[in-house]
C-alpha cells in the first residue's frame, strides 16, 4: 500500500503558495484574542491544524472507526488499511527506505524513551560515554540520565559557540573508542541552529558509533531525507508538524531495530503468549503495545499530505523569508539580544529585552493577541549557557505572514516603551 | 497599546522592580530559601536574619525574575522585618488570599491592615491566575526559609 499521488488543493505560483488563501484553510487562525486578530507564533510549541486534519479525524470516527489489526469485521479491516496507509505516508515524507522501519509512538518524548529503555539498556554500562549538546530539549537529556543512574555511562555536552552554532571539531574532539552514542537535535527549538546531520551521521558510521536525532523542530521546517541522512534513529512529533497531539513518529535503521527488545508489553506486540514463554513481533509492531493512537495517527497522514502538497521546500522558504525580515527589523530595537544567529537556522526568533523580564513581555503581547512562549523553553542547560534565565521565543509556521511578523516588532517596541 | 494592563503593572510594581528594595545578600543572614518557578524562570533566593525572640530582624533577597515576582519580593522584604514567625506567615495568608479570591476570608488578628493595603498594588493578579505563582513566589520562599527548608517551588 502507498500513498497516492493527490490533486494540488494549493496551486503553486512559481515561488511558493498564497499564504492568504493558505490561512483559510485553518479555521483558528480567524479567531481573536482579547479583541485583536490572533496572531500565532508558537508553532514550535504546537502547530495550528488545518481543515484538512480536523475532517479526517472526524471522518474516521463517523464512517470508519474500529480497532485495528484485531478483527475479521469490514470496520475493523477498514481502520486497519487507514491506519498502516500511514505508515506508508511517514516513510515516504522522511524518504525511508522501508515502511518497517517507521514506529508509531505517543510522541518525540516516548520515542527517546523507547530508544533509551530498549537499545541503551541493551548496549551501554559502565565505561561506555554518549554525546548530547548543550542545545538539547529536556526530552533528549532527561531519558538518558534516567538509564544513566542505573547504567554507569558517562554523557559528554558538544558545545555551541556564541551565535548558537554548532563547531562540528569540538564535537568531533568529543568522540573517542568508548563513544556509543550520539543524540543531538537536528534542529535547535531554541536557536534555530540546524545541525548537519548527514556529515554527523556519516562521522558516526565510520566509528561504529549508533546515531540518533531529534528531528522535531526539524522535519517542520524542510524535506528531510532518511536516505540521505542514514541515522539509525531519527524522531519527530505529529502535533508540531499540523496534526493532533498524541501521535511521535521513531524512525529506526532496519537492522538497529531487529536486535532490540521489547520496551513495553502488551497485545499488538506479541507473536503467542503463554505462561511457559512469549515470543514477539518483529519491528515495527515489537514496539507498538496495546492500541495505537488510530485517531491521532489518521490526523497525522492527513497532516503529512497538507504539507507534501504545500512543499517542504515550499515552506521552509516561505518562513526562512519571514525570519530573515523580523530579525532585520528585530536588530533594530536598541536593547534587543537575539539568541541564535547561527546561519542557515530555522524559523525560531529567540529574544531578550534589556530591563524587561520575558515573562512580561509574554503577558503584553498576549493582550495584543500575539501567542509567544517565553520561558526556559525546556532546555535550561542552554538558558545556563547563554547566560539567560529565560527567553521570549517568536516561531513561524508556513501559515505566518510578513505582516504578523511586523506586528510582533511593533508590539515589542511598545513593551519597551511601556517599561521605559 | 497596553493601557489596559496598567491594573496589573500599577507604578508601584515598577518601580520596585527597577529598583527592589533590599536587593543584597546580608552576611549575618541565618535562614535561607531558593524560590524557583521553572515555567517561566524566575529565580531568587531569600535571606532572613531571626533574632533569639524568633522575629525577622533583616530580610533581603536576590535573583531574576519578572517585574510581578521582583517587585512583590521587594515589598515582602519591607513588611516583613520586624514580625514574628506567626505573623510573617498569618501576612503571607492574608495576601495569598488577596491573590487569588474575589471575596477574601476575613483577616487574622496577627495581620495588620496597613500591611496588607501596601500589597494590594498586587491584586491585579487574580486576573491573571498564570502570574498569582509570580507574585506568590518570595513569599513561599519566605515560609520555607522560616520553615527550615532550602527550596520552595510554585510549579
Amino acid at each position: 500500500m502507498t500513498a497516492q499521488p493527490r490533486p494540488s488543493a494549493h496551486p503553486l505560483p512559481r515561488n511558493g503558495y498564497d499564504v492568504a488563501e493558505v490561512r483559510k484553510d485553518f479555521p483558528i487562525l480567524s479567531r481573536q484574542v482579547h479583541g485583536k486578530p490572533l496572531t500565532y507564533l508558537d508553532s514550535a510549541a504546537s502547530a495550528q491544524k488545518p481543515r484538512a486534519v480536523i475532517d479526517a479525524m472526524r471522518r474516521l470516527m463517523e464512517e470508519d472507526y474500529s480497532n485495528v489489526h484485531r478483527g475479521v469485521h469490514t470496520l475493523s479491516q477498514r481502520s486497519t488499511d487507514l491506519y498502516e496507509a500511514v505508515r506508508d505516508k511517514v516513510a515516504a515524507f522522511l524518504n525511508a527506505p522501508a515502511r518497517e522501519t517507521i514506529v508509531f509512538t505517543r510522541n518525540a518524548t516516548e520515542a527517546f524513551n523507547l530508544v533509551a529503555q530498549s537499545w541503551g539498556r541493551t548496549n551501554l554500562g559502565p565505561g561506555d560515554e554518549i554525546v548530547l549538546s548543550e542545545m538539547e530539549h529536556h526530552a533528549n537529556i532527561v531519558p538518558w540520565q534516567l538509564l544513566q543512574a542505573e547504567r554507569g555511562f558517562a554523557i559528554k555536552v558538544a558545545p555551541v559557540d556564541d551565535r548558537g552554532a554548532f563547531p562540528m571539531d569540538r564535537f568531533v574532539d568529543l568522540l573517542g573508542p568508548r563513544t556509543k552514542l550520539v543524540s543531538l537535535a537536528h534542529a535547535s527549538n531554541v536557536l534555530g541552529t540546524i545541525t548537519p546531520a548527514a556529515e554527523i551521521a556519516r562521522i558516526c558510521r565510520e566509528r561504529g558509533i549508533t546515531v540518533m536525532f531529534d528531528g522535531s523542530q526539524a522535519a517542520v521546517h524542510m524535506p528531510v531525507d532518511m536516505k540521505a541522512i542514514d541515522p539509525d534513529f531519527y524522531v519527530f512529533t505529529g502535533h508540531k508538524l499540523y496534526g493532533p497531539t498524541g501521535i511521535g513518529v521513531l524512525y529506526g535503521r532496519r537492522e538497529t531495530l531487529a536486535t532490540m527488545p521489547p520496551w513495553q508489553g502488551g497485545g499488538d506486540m506479541i507473536q503467542s503468549v503463554s505462561f511457559k514463554g512469549t515470543t514477539f513481533k518483529e519491528p515495527p509492531e515489537r514496539f507498538e503495545a496495546g492500541t495505537p493512537p488510530i485517531i491521532e495517527t489518521i490526523g497525522l497522514g492527513a497532516a503529512i499530505d497538507y504539507v507534501t502538497d504545500l512543499g517542504m521546500d515550499a515552506i521552509g522558504a516561505h518562513e526562512r523569508a519571514l525570519l530573515h525580515h523580523a530579525t532585520m527589523r528585530m536588530e533594530q530595537l536598541e536593547g534587543a539580544r537575539i539568541i541564535g544567529t547561527a546561519p542557515g537556522k530555522a524559523a525560531i526568533l529567540s529574544f531578550t529585552i534589556e530591563g524587561v523580564h520575558p515573562h512580561d513581555i509574554g503577558s503584553l503581547l498576549d493582550r495584543a493577541g500575539i501567542a509567544v512562549r517565553v520561558g526556559r523553553h525546556c532546555a535550561e542547560p542552554l538558558m545556563d549557557r547563554f547566560g539567560v534565565g529565560a527567553t521570549a521565543r517568536a516561531s513561524f509556521g508556513l501559515y505566518n505572514t510578513v505582516e504578523e511578523a511586523d506586528r510582533l516588532v511593533d508590539a515589542v517596541k511598545a513593551v519597551q516603551e511601556f517599561f521605559a | 497599546m497596553f493601557d489596559d494592563l496598567r491594573d496589573l503593572y500599577q507604578e508601584v510594581i515598577l518601580d520596585h522592580s527597577k529598583r527592589p528594595r533590599n536587593f543584597r545578600h546580608p552576611p549575618d543572614a541565618n535562614h535561607q530559601a531558593k524560590g524557583e518557578n521553572p515555567l517561566c524562570g524566575d529565580r531568587l533566593i531569600v535571606y532572613l536574619t531571626v533574632d533569639g525572640d524568633g522575629r525577622i530582624a533583616d530580610a533581603a533577597f536576590l535573583g531574576n525574575g519578572c517585574a510581578i515576582s521582583k517587585a512583590s519580593a521587594s515589598l515582602m522584604t519591607e513588611l516583613v522585618k520586624g514580625k514574628s514567625a506567626a505573623e510573617a506567615k498569618a501576612l503571607f495568608t492574608g495576601f495569598h488570599d488577596l491573590c487569588t479570591c474575589d471575596d477574601p476570608p476575613p483577616l487574622s488578628d496577627l495581620v495588620r491592615e496597613e500591611d496588607l493595603e501596601k500589597l494590594h498594588v498586587l491584586s491585579g493578579v487574580r486576573q491573571f491566575p498564570v502570574r498569582v505563582k509570580c507574585a506568590t513566589l518570595a513569599w513561599h520562599a519566605m515560609d520555607a526559609a522560616m520553615a527550615g527548608a532550602a527550596k520552595a517551588s510554585t510549579e
